[in-house]
């Protein structure tokens, strides 16, 4: 139960992917202009994160060391296909808004990074929870930088309009460099609320 | 099929739909490596020359062998591999036949299987329905784009150096909001041309 206490505070705060490790970040970046896209987003992340950590660490006794890599890209690109199908069957919109990006999870180098830092080496049900909490601390963030950037770009929430008729529109927000901006703040400010302590011992 | 001179597509992958500036792909090797023009640059070379190949690769496999057997959704399987393999064959050549540049270019090719920017460029190629040209000129401009980015990334952060940054924001969380200024400026760009 501790251990899987720890697993949790690490990947939501301590160690959370974007503002500490600064991974994959391209698709923080790409999808956070409206909340909705940025929650499917995260539910797609964790359901593939959690299930290729899960797999990979089933078959960690099987698989040959050199060619682990491979596997483990072959393992992500297939849970990335399900993802894929099951969206364009159910949401088909959500699938057109997100693009490309659901296929660039492949790429995506939080899953990577927890197959080969932590599923390798762990039992199967301690990998899979820390999969779905790493993929939970990151749909968080997503969601912190859609948030500002959908209220300030649109003046709505979830699609709802919020600030009234007479808000102007910050388009900046919305548009790429309105995602740098905010990622550098919230980068900034996570640094500030929990210091990290390798970097104090400098 | 999209009516859209070739040459336009090349242009706008510069400077108007810049991979980094406007599509967001890349950033990992983005961040971390441009701490040096001379690197950042070969980086460049290295993702362009890769970029530019992977799409013909991929196009011709996608339209010749995936769309005739219905076979469209495992294109991201494919692709990976192919842009696996290719790096893994590239760096073969290089390193037997052109020996200074596997010094200078050698380390960072296992870095590009996993840069989002080539991937994407091959998943935007068949979303957006390119022909072949099309896509060759957008694999190089994406590529050259990219370079131009982080080269002038790796120029702004030398100057920054020597500056007092506040607590918090060195490294990534800076590097971000400089990326964003130069977002900004390349939004400038963008009556010149636009695709999509």
């Amino acid at each position: 139960m501790r251990e899987i206490k720890q697993i949790f505070s690490n990947g939501v705060w301590k160690d959370n992917p974007i503002y500490r490790q600064i991974l994959g970040i391209c698709s923080a970046l790409a999808v956070t202009n409206l909340l909705m896209n940025s929650l499917v987003m995260g539910i797609g992340l964790m359901f593939v994160t959690g299930l290729s950590s899960l797999t990979v660490s089933l078959l960690r006794h099987h698989t040959p060391k050199h060619i682990r890599m491979m596997v483990q890209t072959l393992i992500i690109s297939a849970f990335v296909i399900i993802l894929d199908i099951f969206l364009k069957a159910y949401l088909p919109e959500m699938s057109k808004a997100l693009g490309p990006y659901v296929g660039l999870i492949i790429t995506n180098c939080i899953i990577m990074g927890r197959c080969e830092a932590y599923a390798q080496h762990n039992p199967p049900i301690l990998s899979f929870i820390d999969g779905v909490t790493m993929g939970l601390g990151y749909t968080l963030v997503l969601l912190f930088i859609a948030f500002f950037r959908e209220l300030l770009g649109f003046g709505s929430l979830f699609g709802i309009q919020v600030l009234g008729e007479n808000f102007t529109h910050w388009t900046l927000m919305i548009m790429p460099p309105g995602a740098f901006f905010m990622l550098g703040i919230v980068i900034w400010i996570a640094k500030n609320i929990f210091p990290n302590p390798e970097e104090e011992a400098k | 099929m999209v009516e859209i001179n070739p040459l336009v597509i090349f242009i706008a992958s510069i400077f108007t739909n810049n991979m980094i500036l406007s599509n967001f792909l890349g950033m990992c090797s983005f961040i971390a490596v441009s701490k040096e023009i001379e690197t950042s640059f070969s980086l460049g070379q290295a993702v362009t020359f890769v970029l530019t190949c992977t799409s013909i690769l991929n196009y011709l496999i996608y339209n010749y062998i995936l769309e005739p057997f219905g076979l469209e959704y495992l294109r991201y399987i494919i692709f990976i591999i192919v842009i696996a393999a290719f790096v893994q064959l590239v760096e073969m050549i290089i390193e037997r036949y052109f020996e200074h540049l596997y010094y200078s270019l050698g380390i960072f090719l296992p870095l590009i299987t996993v840069n989002c920017a080539i991937l994407g460029v091959s998943l935007f190629m068949v979303i957006r329905d390119y022909d072949l040209i099309q896509s060759v000129l957008f694999g190089a401009g994406s590529g050259i784009g990219w370079t131009l980015a982080i080269v002038a990334l790796a120029g702004i952060r030398k100057k920054l150096k020597n500056a007092k940054i506040p607590k918090g924001l060195e490294g990534p969380g800076i590097t971000l909001i400089i990326t964003g200024i130069m977002a900004l400026a390349f939004l400038g760009f963008s009556g010149i041309v636009q695709i999509q």
